[in-house]
């Protein structure tokens, strides 16, 4: 495929679109927006991990006719169905009495009044009476089975990639002729997304249609859930995105149970009413990273080749089924790792529990396995006496090898660039003893790991969504047209910008695919009576997929755009494309039709991929990244510090290489902090730190110096040669931590977090073995 | 709905305490404002936030003490050159509170009547052998800081009471004072452990140290155990006798932000390490 040649405003930085009025503090987010006369609505939960609901009891001493209360019954007396579609319908939006509440923080009902403080008062006074069943806390006891949650085995699914074998007996056929087995147990925590904005919605329902607006990645997937609950047509629900402070996939798949909460009070209100979650009912209640165990092993033969990998990953799912199938598949075909193999088994399960669902976070699974290949890689190149990174060089697939699906690989693979990167900004090795200011010891050192990340929907998923985008022309109106205003190229899609500047992206890219100035292209607010679906907002597919078909959009409209003046002869000649653009708009504006460009994606040629056997192209491209760490860790307080982080990243083309560089130096602090410090704590099901204060995430004083380093080997299907690049910043780097912390004390560490209590631990523990003395090598 | 009061001068501030001592008394609102979700609504407040003349800082030459009023900030304690000079453990513990946010809103008044097991200058205050001056409308009274925790967030304060000073006596040249906090990151944290002491090392060996230490129990504590473990002894022989006599003197606990395992080893370390520096 020929590639067009560069547009200048493809890989400019551009100040970002909505930059200044959210520096200013002008942008409004959902609970700025005016809400006269609206109510605020607040949320029953349930206080105990599994149970069945005998009674809702309402305290007498309450007021309750100043108030509104909904609760399961009022769904289905309206014609809905109690469930938040997604790809099961397993979870209810509300427990009906009888109905067995299956997490902590599980919502019971709800109520909605004049004030919050009344709502919340309101919400105090109503008294589930629940009665306790036995409950699954942890993915091992899921799979112990004592307690059925799911089915008979509590497995809500599994995978199994086979790759060079057709039976287990093989695998281990090949795994005894290994020279050398590396074998490791894995586990990684939960994790909270902690966007700045909690999650919000308010709804109203007027001109016979419900509206709802909020704080969302996907427009389209709570338009899909609330048509099930509501019973409404597609056309008697709007769903609005406001300035969305966050999401990191915390607000894919939640939005729609709390839309559906505003929704239902609404309704019953006769009103609008207003969602807004406290920081802690938003830490409780909401989903997170899934916390995952993972065992591996990885044989290779006399010279260092690999001969086998298998790998066992199982992921807690939480409750309910949510996104976890898709989770899960996308962790196991990346759990091999981006390495050469010729015989793979990876094995995946997500196993119900008692947990509140966990769900979507940036990676989506790929985080987890990453840190079990990566750390299994680093123990190889331990055990051989072999150079950590001379290791992933020998070993790291190249365009010509094949993945463990058999997906070949013949374009845009970034391996040979990033790890030379990595080599050239590795500089000499941290200095291994030394002193803290404060006068501690210190122990120095420094880690190393090389990841892939597969971008866009997993397998022949972005062909069955299909994913549109339209660019129109819209003529200038009122003061506007009378001061002669250019026309305004507008772009609309469903995508949403949550921070990681989706707008100025896409204004860009429409600039470019017509050749016009970036000022001209306005990228409308996604509703979903103005926009197409264009998919969700997750996946690393924003710039690769919708960009394309944005781009694809904008190129049809501009060759649309020149034959129009071409064949109006000389006379057109001199006329600029805007204006073009306004006459040719005019022209079909007078026949009552608009000039608009829809396109739906297409996906690559050669992009097959078999459901039941787990083969094919996984991805139609991958990211590739190697990550450096320099760590110390102070002996006397057991804390580690990360002195240095390098990040180097194929992003095929950036767009706006400061908005790229700045989702990977953020998509890197949010997995230094899951390698480290972040953990949300349950106990009994509950979480027991739903709090700012003891959830704690990075700080910019946490915060080491993030060297990153864009590498650019073009994809011939994105957008200028732009891949995804929303998520692989957060899969390696806890590698690279543990790798470091390992070279640092000489003791290896498997669980994440890697906090100062384990190390003490660990320590204290190799300081028994070696007979007492105390101290570290 | 709750009362609001806001004196304007100590006097003003003494009789409103006296009139009604269920009111909360605001003296910042770091803390109080956090847990404002999670507690019923006070029957009112006492604002002492800019109390003239509260956030004072002078050196009472006659009595060798550093007089820090109980209105200063934490933004105003680390910079005031007086106690850089004279208590610099105390300006480098606040400048570990919270962030600067914090810094500029929560006071020293406040760290101490709030009394956390986990407020960030009280084993400073212990270390540095700190006294309280304590004002009601009976008159002024002062109180070792050493005997003012009486328990989990309970003090000798009187109801009617309020903090007015913190009186810290200025360190002999010959001592040398020793600052750890050790948090659950860097900046906005709540402290797993802190150790603060006061040495006084002549002619090679400890003649006298106050070691004091946080997060380990349900109040900041003095160690007397380690205090008189380490007298007599070089530095490096006291660290060792130190790192010994901790085990014994503290239980800490276990909680979402860490484990009793860990509390008691980091504590053993840095009761240590105040003395292995010294040589």
């Amino acid at each position: 495929m020929v590639q067009a040649p560069p547009a200048p405003w493809i890989g400019a930085s551009l100040p970002r679109v909505d930059g200044i009025s959210k520096v200013t503090g002008r942008a409004r987010y959902l609970d700025d927006l005016p809400a006269a006369g609206a109510w605020h609505g607040a949320t029953v939960r349930s206080d105990i991990a599994h149970g069945v609901l005998e009674a809702l009891d309402f305290d007498p001493a309450f007021d309750w006719s100043s108030v509104v209360v909904v609760t399961a019954a009022d769904i289905a007396a309206q014609g809905g169905h109690n469930v938040i579609r997604l790809i099961q319908d397993d979870q209810p939006a509300l427990v009906p009495v009888g109905g067995k509440v299956m997490h902590a923080h599980e919502p019971l009902a709800l109520v909605a009044a004049p004030s919050r403080a009344l709502a919340r008062a309101a919400a105090a006074a109503v008294r589930p009476r629940i009665q306790p069943l036995p409950a699954v806390l942890s993915a091992k006891d899921a799979l112990a089975g004592s307690v059925a949650l799911h089915g008979t085995d509590n497995v809500f699914k599994s995978f199994l990639i086979r790759k060079g074998h057709r039976e287990d007996a093989e695998l281990e056929r090949a795994l005894a002729s290994a020279a050398l087995v590396i074998e490791g147990e894995y586990t990684t925590s939960p994790q909270e997304q902690m966007y700045i904005e909690p999650q919000a919605m308010m709804s109203s329902w007027h001109d016979g249609r419900c509206h709802i607006v909020g704080s969302m990645q996907c427009p389209y997937y709570v338009h899909k859930a609330m048509k099930t609950l509501l019973a409404c047509k597609d056309d008697e629900v709007v769903i609005s995105q406001s300035v969305t402070g966050g999401g990191f996939g915390g607000k894919e798949e939640y939005p729609s149970m709390i839309a559906a909460h505003a929704a239902l009070l609404a309704r019953k209100a006769g009103r609008a009413v207003k969602l807004v979650y406290d920081r802690d009912e938003d830490i409780a209640a909401t989903t997170k990273r899934h916390p995952a165990w993972i065992r591996h092993r990885l044989g290779v033969d006399a010279s260092g080749e690999p001969v086998a990998i298998d790998v066992d990953v199982v992921m807690d799912g939480g409750a309910y089924l949510t996104l976890s199938q898709v989770v899960l598949s996308r962790g196991v075909l990346h759990a091999a790792g981006p390495y050469r193999c010729p015989v793979v088994r990876v094995r995946g399960r997500v196993v119900a529990t008692n947990h509140p669902p966990h769900g979507a976070f940036r990676g989506f699974g790929a985080p987890q396995t990453t840190f079990a290949y990566e750390r299994q890689m680093d123990k190889l190149a331990r055990a051989r006496g072999e150079d950590p990174l001379a290791l992933r060089k020998r070993l790291a697939l190249r365009s010509g090898d094949t993945t463990a699906t058999g997906q070949a690989l013949t374009f845009s693979v970034g391996t040979d660039a990033v790890l030379a990167a990595i080599e050239r900004a590795a500089g000499p090795p941290p200095q291994r003893a030394g002193r803290s200011l404060a006068g501690s010891p210190l122990r120095r050192g420094r880690g190393v790991c090389f990841y892939f990340h597969g971008a866009g929907f997993t397998g022949s998923g972005e062909a069955r969504l299909a994913g549109r985008a339209a660019v129109a022309v819209v003529l200038p109106s009122g003061a506007e047209a009378a001061s002669a205003a250019p026309v305004r190229f507008e772009v609309r899609s469903s995508s949403t910008d949550i921070g990681q500047g989706s707008i100025t992206m896409f204004s860009q890219i429409a600039a470019a695919s017509l050749g016009c100035d970036p000022q001209l292209v306005r990228v409308i607010d996604p509703t979903t009576d103005k926009v197409p679906d264009s998919g969700p907002t997750v996946a690393s597919r924003t710039c690769m997929v919708v960009g394309r078909v944005v781009e694809q959009a904008c190129r049809t409209l501009r060759g649309r755009l020149e034959a129009w003046r071409a064949a109006r002869g000389p006379a057109a000649e001199s006329l600029s494309l805007p204006e073009v653009a306004a006459a040719m708009a005019r022209e079909l504006a007078s026949d009552g039709k608009e000039l608009v460009e829809l396109v739906q994606y297409e996906p690559p040629p050669g992009i097959v991929w078999d459901d039941d056997s787990y083969t094919g192209s996984a991805y139609p491209v991958y990211g590739w990244a190697a990550c450096l760490v320099d760590v110390a860790v102070d002996l006397d307080t057991y804390e580690v510090s990360v002195l240095r982080c390098v990040q180097a990243v194929d992003v095929g083309k950036a767009i706006n290489p400061v908005i790229v560089r700045g989702q990977i130096e953020g998509g890197t602090l949010q997995a230094l902090g899951w390698a480290l410090i972040e953990n949300v704590i349950y106990k009994d099901g509950k979480v027991a730190n739903a709090n700012m204060t003891n959830c704690i995430v990075p700080t910019f004083a946490d915060a080491p110096e993030l060297e990153t380093v864009l590498v650019e080997e073009p994809y011939p299907y994105g957008p200028g040669g732009a891949k995804g690049v929303g998520e692989i910043p957060m899969d390696g780097p806890a590698a690279a931590v543990a790798n470091a912390v390992e070279d640092a004390l000489g003791c290896a560490f498997d669980s994440l977090p890697i906090s100062p209590e384990k190390i003490a631990t660990a320590l204290r523990q190799a300081s028994a073995r070696s007979d007492g003395k105390a101290g570290v090598p | 709905m709750t009362a609001y009061l806001r004196p304007r001068s100590l006097a003003e501030a003494v009789a409103a305490r006296a009139a009604e001592p269920g009111y909360l008394v605001l003296a910042g609102g770091t803390d109080l404002m956090v847990n404002a979700n999670h507690r019923p609504a006070p029957a009112g407040l006492i604002d002492l936030w800019r109390l003239p003349g509260a956030g004072e800082i002078s050196l009472d030459a006659e009595r060798g003490q550093l007089a820090i009023g109980a209105g200063a900030t934490w933004l105003q304690v680390q910079r005031h050159p007086l106690v850089v000079r004279h208590a610099a453990i105390l300006a480098a513990a606040a400048r570990e509170i919270g962030a600067l946010q914090i810094q500029a809103r929560g006071t020293i008044g406040g760290n101490v009547a709030n009394s956390s097991p986990v407020g960030d200058s009280l084993p400073v205050l212990l270390a540095l052998e700190a006294e309280l001056e304590l004002c009601s409308v009976r008159g002024t009274r002062r109180l070792p800081y050493r005997e003012f925790c009486t328990g989990y967030r309970t003090t000798a304060l009187g109801a009617d009471e309020l903090v007015s000073a913190v009186l810290v006596p200025v360190a002999a040249p010959a001592v040398r004072l020793f600052w750890r906090k050790v948090g659950t990151r860097r900046a906005q944290s709540i402290s797993k452990v802190m150790a603060a002491a006061a040495i006084h090392l002549e002619d090679g060996v400890v003649r006298r140290a106050t070691v004091a230490f946080g997060a380990v129990a349900d109040r900041p504590v003095r160690l007397a155990g380690v205090e008189a473990a380490v007298v007599g002894l070089a530095p490096a022989q006291a660290a060792e006798a130190a790192r010994a006599a901790v085990a014994g003197a503290i239980a800490p606990i276990s909680d979402v932000r860490s484990t009793s395992d860990y509390r008691l080893q980091v504590a053993e370390n840095l009761a240590a390490r105040m003395f292995s520096e010294l040589s």
